[in-house]
């Protein structure tokens, strides 16, 4: 560690040990966030809250990303498949394989880290730049339980989301295969159940229940810790994305070399 | 009573507080003034156990707060209310789900003892109809009532205010003063309230205490603060030019 801060500049030193310190107070607000739990009354209804505003209020956006990636899947693996030896079916398999294992969980993880991301560090930001959370803390409650573990449980529904994005993106590949005049039903049906292996499945809930987690605490670090007014709120949101996305992807990398590799 | 004895506050290099030794009586509207970043703030936060002071003591009716365990500083927190300068209303909530939250949050009254418990600060408050509406659709002055609402709900013994006429017109602010003095009196409270505005020093500065630098300036009453030949005094209560008139009659007059 010593050797590493030798070569670098007085500047690039303090951003690095910034970077350290943020990974550390990120790890000590996830341990705040499990301390000293709200009333069961108050927290089961914050919960349902969250539960419509981050999973039911996704799903319109998951459904529809969904169905179009599904059908570019399909019409751009088609237009690949043009050797006359190859089957048909091959359209329906690589479209199963690509949705389940990448474009359901990790595409919809990053819209999610837009759209629900955002949403919590500018909800978050917002309280911290108006004293509410101030507010929190002054009352005795602890306001990392009261704010973050809500968002937490509510993501552990994700995975429901991501299996309709399946579901769905295989629907809008099937979709476009028949519209489109790119295989018949039949091949791209025989094409998604060849080979199947149940485990892509459940690799991929693995990889979601990761993101899911990832995309409820990073964004409310981010709102939690800020300091400023409303440009830096806007400011937060995008650093948030930014930060959610690369672990995101980081993660997504990590996980499929321990589980599939 | 809240007594500090030798309190000292820094931010890395800042030194902001610089051993400031003081009390504030119960049953009286205690003023913290000063010029903006004489550490007004910075002292209040301290006093709510926001903030842990590096060096000195704060001692709630005879319990040093450093001495407490976490369980005794959770319970001593319920015994404090605060108002904020912007009020800090929770905007999801309406007014009724503001002043009920430290109830339903902290005791294990039925929904209808809470209820009449609301319907109550909010009548002192001079609030009655604004009950299911949000934070967003009622004015200012409104919200300072509801943060006063939300701060007396638990009978608290201690009453701390940032600013509470900061962004009110001059008579809504007035009204402000007096609901507090009165609430402070009503219910035997130690308020301490932080300000910058002098018509509050004149209307309900029972004990006012002086910042400057971090230090403690100056202490007294809102009579002798315009007796005082405390310079920084003063100049920060004379900056405006009808307080330096009632000044030069006052100099005249006992010249």
């Amino acid at each position: 560690m010593r050797t590493i801060l030798l070569f670098l500049s007085t500047q690039d030193q303090i951003e690095y040990m910034n970077y350290l310190e943020a990974i550390g107070k990120y790890f000590i607000m996830i341990w705040e966030v499990f301390k000293k739990p709200t009333k069961w009354p108050i927290m089961k209804s914050l919960i349902l809250k969250e539960i419509d505003e981050l999973i039911y209020g996704s799903m319109g956006i998951i459904i529809f990303i969904s169905f179009f990636i599904g059908g570019v899947v399909t019409i751009q693996t088609a237009l690949n498949l043009n050797s006359p030896f190859l089957p048909k079916s091959l359209i329906g398999f690589a479209t199963r394989q690509s949705v389940i294992l990448e474009f359901a969980p990790t595409f919809t993880s990053i819209i999610m880290a837009g759209k629900v991301g955002s949403y919590i560090t500018s909800s978050i930001g917002t309280m911290r730049v108006t004293e509410q959370i101030d507010a929190l803390e002054v009352m005795g409650v602890n306001s990392l339980n009261y704010l973050v573990f809500p968002k937490i449980i509510a993501m552990l529904l994700y995975p429901f989301a991501v299996a309709i994005a399946m579901f769905v993106g295989i629907w809008g590949g099937w979709t476009a295969a028949i519209f489109g005049g790119y295989a018949p039903s039949g091949e791209f049906i025989k094409g998604l159940q060849l080979d199947f292996d149940a485990f892509h499945v459940t690799y991929a809930f693995i990889k979601t229940f990761f993101f899911a987690f990832i995309i409820a605490t990073l964004p409310s670090y981010h709102g939690f810790y800020m300091r400023g007014g409303a440009l830096e709120v806007g400011k937060a949101s995008t650093t948030a994305f930014v930060w959610t996305s690369v672990v995101i992807i980081v993660l997504n990398y990590l996980l499929t070399q321990l589980l599939l590799g | 009573m809240i007594t500090v004895e030798n309190l000292h506050k820094s931010f890395g290099n800042n030194h902001v507080l610089k051993g400031i030794s003081t009390t504030f009586d119960q049953g009286k509207t205690n003023l913290i003034i000063g010029q903006s970043g004489s550490g007004k703030t910075v002292f209040l936060k301290c006093l709510l156990g926001l903030f842990e002071p590096e060096e000195g003591q704060i001692c709630y009716n005879g319990q040093y707060y450093s001495e407490l365990s976490l369980k005794e500083r959770r319970d001593l927190r319920q015994e404090m209310g605060m108002v904020f300068q912007g009020s800090a209303l929770f905007d999801s909530m309406t007014v009724e789900g503001n002043v009920m939250f430290p109830l339903d949050m902290f005791t294990k009254q039925s929904r209808s003892e809470m209820q009449d418990r609301v319907n109550f600060v909010l009548k002192r408050v001079n609030l009655i109809d604004a009950h299911k509406k949000y934070p967003s659709e009622i004015s200012g002055g409104m919200k300072k009532r509801v943060a006063i609402a939300r701060a007396i709900v638990m009978n608290p013994k201690y009453l701390f205010c940032d600013e509470p006429n900061s962004g009110l017109d001059p008579k809504t602010a007035i009204l402000i003063d007096n609901l507090i003095l009165e609430i402070t009196e009503e219910y035997n409270i130690t308020t301490v309230i932080n300000t910058h505005d002098m018509n509050s020093v004149m209307e309900i500065g029972e004990k006012i205490i002086f910042l400057k630098d971090g230090h403690k300036e100056w202490e007294g009453t809102n009579k002798e603060i315009f007796k005082t030949d405390n310079k920084a005094v003063t100049d920060f209560v004379y900056s405006s030019e009808l307080f330096k008139k009632v000044r030069q009659m006052y100099l005249e007059e006992r010249n």
